[in-house]
């Protein structure tokens, strides 16, 4: 209750609404996001989110740079999946071109995609745990993530962004203890993946928090756009890897983790078995890399593409990526769009989080595992 | 209890139901603590590194991308022509090649690399540079701890003063 003179009282009471900002700063909007909260008490009514506070320009960035150069812009748009930022630019610079890359590239390729989606799993479910309070999953999940960013930094130099997927197949060979590791990491991960269960899964904290908390429908959710694993938590099955296969994916067999709850937990848990679903993908390919060193096709120095439109959709750790360019066959595209996962996936939270309270907020914009780079670009 | 005939059947059930809700609310907490506990007691599986402290011992990988160095053999001499593609493939301007004409002892002119200026803290090590070099002048070095306290500090001169060209290498 504040009083501003004798005879005008102002009461912040239980109906009354007002707006607060929830960032551009704020810990776990994980990044520069801005949230426009209004508030009844500690319910939310509404929510409008702010983007563009990291706007770098990259689509414009792209125009003016040759298609080799545009690789390494994409690795930081989803920072956490550079590996398939990468491959989407490829497969279109290769699909206009008309190039077929060699079987070892790709399935290759494949294998660096799904280590990189293990690896952005593991680190969301590091940062959920840790919106929901819990500290130890932070430790846990990066631990693990560790020994993957050893065999991305043993192979491609770089630990977060590798820029190694380029137009024609890879910068270099991979190293040759790269099998190896990858060998030795499905059974750790394995070893490892019911302690996370055990650990935050069962948690009565967790589930309390979660079940029921940010049901998205299924209409919902094909009408937001919404991809990836939120989406196949409301049983919208958008899985590319499944629906459209590039690279390797067809020679392997992938099956579609859907749950059809559509809340927090469910999206969870599709994250959760999107890991174990990996690693099998991994188990089937690590014996079918084909003999050999080739590692890329010859490409000219200045890649002209022929004049036309060109589009390549691939699915990241976070939903649809999709790359769309336009050429009149000079060494610079002349537009180039990016449909990425994490802009469709953001709006949606304005319809979820009406009702909640602002804990629960935290709990939902963490389950559509938001990368803010990748939503202003 | 459960078939109790009595009016406060609902009652009783409420109060079976918070108990066992609270039961497996302190058996979850408990599984979670069994793991940190574990971990707790078990020293081998700390895999915290010591890092200041470890620097003699630190070993990063030999494609580690930590800053664009030329080599230069014993005799200071590096394998650079001058010929700029690195220059021209670098997407933000990171490297300029300066070239000068020199005189072959045979007479001729001839174009040669008079400074290779590196700007570190332009570089997105894309790779693009030493992919890109046609004579691998260009590598990555494995030094990362570049924090400096002039910027000024991170424009750098890769060729080494008074190096030459490694001829025998364009020969060849």
């Amino acid at each position: 209750m504040a009083q501003t003179s004798d005879s005008h009282q102002v009461i912040i009471g239980e109906h009354e609404q007002y707006t607060i900002n929830m960032g551009p700063q704020h810990p776990s909007t994980h990044g520069v996001l801005r949230f426009e909260l209004s508030l009844e008490g500690e319910t939310v009514v509404g929510v409008r989110s702010h983007c563009g506070y990291i706007h770098r320009g990259i689509e414009k960035m792209c125009e003016v740079s040759t298609y080799q150069q545009i690789i390494h812009l994409t690795d930081r748009m989803d920072y956490l999946s550079a590996h398939i930022n990468n491959e989407a630019v490829s497969l279109c610079v290769e699909k206009a071109l008309g190039i077929e890359v060699p079987e070892r590239v790709k399935v290759i390729r494949t294998i660096l995609s799904e280590l990189t989606r293990v690896g952005s799993h593991l680190l969301w479910w590091s940062a959920f745990g840790m919106d929901m309070g819990a500290l130890t999953t932070f430790f846990y999940g990066m631990r693990d993530r560790e020994k993957i960013l050893d065999i991305f930094e043993e192979s491609c130099g770089g630990r977060l962004l590798q820029s190694f997927i380029c137009p024609g197949g890879l910068m270099h060979d991979v190293h040759p203890n790269f099998v190896a590791r990858i060998r030795e990491l499905i059974p750790y991960l394995r070893k490892k993946l019911p302690e996370y269960d055990r650990l935050l899964t069962g948690n009565i904290i967790l589930q309390e928090r979660t079940r029921n908390i940010g049901v998205l429908s299924r209409q919902q959710a094909i009408a937001w756009g919404v991809t990836g694993p939120s989406g196949r938590g409301s049983a919208f099955s958008c899985d590319v890897r499944v629906h459209e296969p590039y690279s390797a994916y067809d020679r392997v067999k992938v099956n579609e983790v859907l749950y059809h709850q559509g809340d927090t937990f469910a999206r969870y848990r599709v994250r959760l078995d999107e890991i174990h679903e990996s690693l099998s993908i991994l188990e089937q390919l690590i014996d079918q890399i084909p003999e050999g060193n080739d590692y890329a096709v010859k490409m000219k120095p200045i890649i002209k593409l022929p004049a036309g439109d060109y589009y390549q959709r691939v699915e990241t750790a976070r939903g649809e990526l999709g790359v769309y360019m336009v050429s009149d066959g000079e060494k610079y595209p002349v537009r180039v769009k990016f449909r990425s996962p994490n802009f469709s996936n953001l709006f949606v939270i304005e319809q979820l989080a009406v009702g909640h309270k602002i804990a629960d907020l935290v709990a939902i914009s963490g389950s559509l595992d938001l990368v803010i780079p990748d939503i202003d670009r | 209890m459960i078939n109790h005939p009595n009016k406060e059947l609902g009652g009783w059930q409420l109060f079976r139901k918070y108990f066992s809700e609270l039961w497996f609310g302190i058996r979850t907490l408990l599984k979670g603590l069994r793991i940190t506990s574990g971990y707790f007691f078990s020293p081998k599986e700390i895999i915290t590194e010591q890092y200041p402290e470890n620097r003699a011992t630190l070993k990063m990988f030999d494609r580690f991308k930590g800053e664009v160095i030329m080599s230069h053999t014993a005799e200071n001499r590096h394998r650079c022509t001058g010929c700029g593609i690195c220059e021209m493939n670098c997407p933000n301007g990171s490297i300029q090649v300066i070239t000068r004409k020199e005189t072959t002892p045979e007479g001729k002119s001839v174009r040669g690399l008079d400074k290779h200026i590196y700007h570190l803290g332009m570089c997105t090590f894309c790779g693009l540079c030493v992919k890109s070099c046609p004579s691998d002048a260009l590598a990555f070095g494995q030094k990362f701890e570049h924090a400096v306290f002039n910027r000024h500090h991170l424009t750098k001169v890769l060729n080494q003063p008074g190096s030459l060209l490694q001829k025998e290498i364009k020969a060849s």
